[in-house]
């Protein structure tokens, strides 16, 4: 093969000696993988001077014949490749060869133009979650993935169940989206964790701000999109394994991926990840059922051409999650007991049993889409998909109660969308697209507990248009609109006493339909009418100087936690109360990013502010005498709020091998009505990280990183007085004041090992994180009341590619 | 465009099935919760016969907004009488009423109540029946006033305790599923 390479290569510098001064040169060469020095078949080489395009042979080979004189600019592509361009003179006295960065590792962040905005923002800077970052966390969450980027926070309860928070927002304020589809998660409790196996994502994508309005209108904190890996259109037959081992836990976890690709464009894969782990550790004590037991798999079969394509995908999730058993507390006397004492009041020696309180989450996702290219249309796609969410919390329970569910919920959603993307003339694109969606929330009486959550029928119709505009090649607009009707038949069972106390009976008569001993049955049908828009730019200075401008309009309507609830919170040691009269939350954002992504010193500038009407939060009111002692009463209302803030990534290469990152977020949260902080909002933060890379030494990387984060000192004053009888004294109940500063170090080591040729590798990675095992407490975990968080861990690593 | 009409149509199609698919309307039944309490009564029964006091503290719409309500105001003790305490625990959001009391003496090593007068009141409180271990239960008990005095008592149900205990809810931990306090006056 190499012979007859060179021979063509001797007939091609014949050629071009022999008919010089006229346009019959010709260039020739080779297309590489970089990676592995294979030969590519099938790029694209494009001659931006004339548009003529060549593709590589069988043998890699490209030959551009009848070209005159001069410089000459090539894009070269390939399906699995950086597409990249050369500058190159003819004539040529050598043979050009391309160079191409393919591999898997990579796939994740190969941007295929076609499909670019489907998932991206014009205006709003993509902050990327990388595969090898994901990898990194494969035993972990998807939140825990998240909290790498600056300005993403998580609310959690305990160390597993991780909510993401963007710019101070959370829960059903943020959209989901896993393989272009939307969550139905049960997202509006902030003790419900997003039910994704991050193993199965290429990339994840986080948007902070509600521009992604093909999903959804009323993502006012921002959207979050897991993105599946691509596939190339080959033959080929690859995939990886992680193995993944913590002594903090004393478990870990198992992902593999195994992916099948024809020519065709016949293509399928499977995966499937395990991980289990026992009681977590805080420096000086075990955090007694904290273990947690998840088992996932998704499979995916299409076909994908150019012009049209075909794919069905299924995922399965399921989680077993113990939550930490000193933070089941009966009243406020209890709740007094716990937040003084300085450690848990339950400990318990190490066990892998998860007992109660604990979730049992189950999540399928199905999904049908197909797609087709239309000339003088464009590319229409059609979905439907299919979630069904099963939520069980078993709890500390009595006599023939101990074993049932105190939560048992059944949230089935179905979506059909079809949308079409269209290019009106070189500059301008447009997408537009319809969806309906229904939604029906199942809340089983067997539990013995009212439900927490009424039954619900849900229907949602949604149209959106989108346009990308490029003025010039360095300005593109971006504009874009939604709508969304919701409407909602509702079959709730109040407490009569409630229904009364609230005025219900006299705003809402209509509504009841029968009454049962102390509750009443009501049929409350709200329905929202919800707009959204987003505008905005960016303009390329050059040398990788990069402004965005983002303006977003967004409005959600009430979760069905926030309009229904109505009763005690296990979870939260609180009755929660919801109110029926809430309208829709208005949210206006504006955000600028100034970023630059080339040279030694790189960084990203992104402050914003942000304005919500109707914002609905929950507030202590009163402190209610029950049977039970007292309980704190929480009540949502409904105010005005302003966020603003900055988020800033810094990256200076020192050397060649040495690179220092640094982050830093900030987040002012006020509700402006009453001119008090707001609550949860996460405190300033930076994160600092040295890194120490030789490529060619077995692709070594050292990264030493530093996590501080200061003490907020924002927050409502929410504390309340109990009395106790056997002390005969008043005390307070502090749940307000944040915990102290803290700071983290952690430390992480790899190396890659090729075999079989290069073709294959074995990645060993190895993480040291809170490496003083320093006792801390997290503002953002709901369960800092009672107990530190995670102490010291040490895990390994390794993987495989094949 | 013919495609797209397709798409429409189809989706149209679906959009009816589904909304068609669910309109059974099917009352959903009323949850009464198991495991609520809301009524306590403690009959104090003077040794050697005479009226026997009567406390109860009842709240219909456990953790509703209506108050619980407790009788009676005062809890009149003649000093130097022995009582003889019985507990009992009802759920009344259920019909008959669900007695919780036995649940409690089933799962007895589970369970355990305190009662907790104020400094000034001279009473003495004595456990009259114990889990399979041998440790207070308290569902029975005997009440001695001692002097006349006045003053509060707490009765306090916990589950899950550390048993033994020394008899404080700080060493006793576990959840509080009862919290009571009633004025006593002893004569």
């Amino acid at each position: 093969m190499r012979l007859n390479f060179c021979i063509r290569c001797m007939l091609g510098l014949a050629c071009v000696q022999g008919y010089a001064q006229t346009c019959d040169y010709s260039i020739s060469g080779r297309i590489i993988d970089r990676h592995d020095d294979s030969l590519l078949t099938g790029a694209t080489l494009v001659l931006l001077n004339t548009g003529e395009t060549v593709y590589s042979d069988l043998d890699g080979i490209y030959e551009f014949t009848g070209l005159c004189e001069g410089t000459l600019n090539i894009r070269v592509s390939h399906p699995l490749c950086e597409p990249s361009n050369v500058t190159i003179s003819v004539p040529s006295n050598v043979p050009i060869d391309f160079y191409l960065e393919h591999h898997y590792e990579e796939l994740g962040q190969v941007t295929v133009t076609g499909n670019a905005y489907a998932t991206q923002s014009e205006s709003l800077l993509e902050n990327r979650v990388k595969l090898s970052t994901l990898e990194q966390f494969a035993a972990g969450s998807i939140g825990d993935a998240l909290n790498t980027l600056s300005g993403v926070s998580s609310l959690n309860t305990g160390n597993t169940v991780v909510k993401p928070m963007i710019n101070g927002l959370h829960s059903s304020r943020v959209t989901i989206i896993q393989n272009g589809v939307r969550m139905q998660d049960q997202e509006w409790g902030a003790e419900h964790a997003p039910n994704i196996d991050l193993n199965t994502a290429g990339q994840v994508i986080v948007l902070k701000g509600a521009s992604a309005l093909q999903y959804s209108g009323d993502a006012i904190g921002g959207v979050v999109i897991s993105e599946p890996p691509r596939v190339p259109v080959k033959d080929s037959l690859f995939g990886k394994v992680i193995l993944n081992g913590a002594t903090n836990g004393r478990g870990g976890s198992i992902t593999s991926t195994i992916t099948k690709t024809y020519k065709s464009g016949l293509y399928a894969t499977l995966q499937g990840t395990v991980k289990r782990f026992g009681d977590f550790e805080a420096p000086d004590y075990v955090l007694s059922n904290t273990g947690v037991f998840e088992r996932d798999g998704s499979i995916r079969i299409g076909i994908k051409d150019f012009d049209y394509g075909l794919e069905g995908y299924y995922s399965y999730f399921r989680n077993d999650i113990g939550i930490l058993r000193a933070s089941h507390i009966g009243g406020a006397q209890d709740q007094v007991a716990a937040i003084n004492s300085q450690q848990p009041l339950i400990i318990e020696d190490f066990t892998y049993d998860i007992g109660v309180p604990r979730q049992e989450v189950t999540h399928h996702l199905a999904q049908v889409s197909a797609f087709k290219r239309i000339e003088n249309l464009g590319k229409v796609s059609a979905s439907y998909n299919y979630q069904f969410n099963r939520r069980f919390e078993y709890d500390i329970r009595r006599g023939d109660d101990a074993e049932k569910p105190a939560v048992d919920l059944e949230l089935s959603t179905h979506q059909i969308s079809v949308d079409l993307e269209s290019d009106l003339s070189e500059r301008v694109s447009v997408k537009t697209g319809v969806a309906f969606n229904y939604q029906n929330n199942f809340a089983n009486p067997e539990t013995g507990v009212r439900r927490l959550i009424p039954d619900y029928d849900q229907y949602r119709w949604s149209v959106f248009g989108i346009s990308d505009i490029e003025l010039n090649s360095n300005l593109f607009l971006e504009l874009g609109a939604r709508f969304d009707y919701t409407t909602m038949d509702v079959l709730k069972f109040y407490r009569t006493s409630f229904w009364e106390l609230r005025g219900y009976d006299e705003l809402f008569p209509e509504l009841e339909v029968e009454t049962f001993g102390n509750q009443i049955l009501t049929n409350p049908k709200p329905d929202f009418a919800n707009a959204s828009a987003t505008a905005g730019l960016n303009y390329q200075f050059g040398n990788g100087l990069i402004l965005y401008g983002n303006y977003s309009l967004a409005t959600r309507a009430p979760n069905p936690s926030e309009l229904f609830s109505e009763g005690l919170h296990h979870s939260a040691s609180r009755i929660e109360l919801g109110d029926l009269k809430f309208s829709s939350e208005i949210s206006n954002k504006f955000a600028v990013t100034l970023q630059k992504n080339e040279g030694i010193f790189q960084f990203t500038l992104n402050p914003f502010v942000h304005f919500i009407d109707n914002f609905i939060l929950i507030e202590p009111t009163r402190v209610e005498q029950t049977i039970r002692g007292n309980f704190q009463v929480w009540e949502y209302r409904q105010t005005e709020a302003n966020l603003l803030g900055v988020d800033v990534d810094l990256r200076t290469e020192i050397t060649d091998q040495f690179t220092l990152t640094n982050q830093f977020s900030y987040v002012w949260g006020q509700d402006t009505t009453l001119d008090i902080p707001l609550i949860n909002m996460p405190p300033p933060s930076m994160v600092n990280a040295l890194e120490y890379n030789v490529p060619k030494f077995h692709g070594l990387n050292l990264k030493l990183q530093s996590d501080y984060f200061w003490k907020q000192s924002r927050f409502p004053d929410n504390n309340f007085e109990v009395f106790l009888a056997e002390t005969e004294t008043n005390e307070l109940v502090d749940v307000s004041t944040p915990p102290d500063a803290y700071h983290l170090i952690s430390f992480m080591a790899q190396m890659e090992f090729p075999f079989n040729n290069s073709n294959n590798k074995i990645t060993v990675g190895c993480v040291v994180s809170n490496m003083f095992n320093t006792s801390y407490r997290n503002y953002l975990n709901r369960l800092r009341y009672y107990a530190d968080d995670l102490g010291r861990n040490v895990g390994l690593n390794i993987k495989v590619n094949f | 465009m013919k495609t797209i009409s397709k798409f429409l149509i189809l989706s149209l199609v679906i959009l009816g099935m589904a909304s068609c698919n669910n309109d059974d309307d099917n009352t959903p039944d009323p949850v009464n919760e198991e495991e609520v309490i809301t009524t306590m009564t403690i009959t104090l029964t003077p040794e050697g016969g005479g009226t026997p006091v009567v406390l109860q503290s009842r709240d219909l719409d456990g953790d509703g907004p209506d108050p619980q309500v407790i009788t009676p105001v005062t809890v009149e003790l003649v000093v130097g009488v022995t009582y003889n305490g019985t507990i009992v625990l009802l759920n009344e959001t259920e019909t008959p009423a669900e007695n919780i009391t036995e649940e409690v003496e089933e799962e007895d090593d589970e369970h355990q109540f305190f009662y907790i007068p104020s400094s000034g009141l001279d009473v003495t409180f004595d456990y009259g029946n114990f889990d399979g271990d041998g440790n207070p239960l308290g569902t029975e008990f005997t009440l001695v006033a001692n002097t006349a005095s006045t003053g509060t008592v707490n009765f306090v149900l916990r589950h899950e305790p550390n048993k033994p205990n020394d008899g404080t809810l700080g060493d006793a931990g576990g959840e509080t599923d009862i919290s009571v306090t009633w004025d006593v006056e002893a004569q």
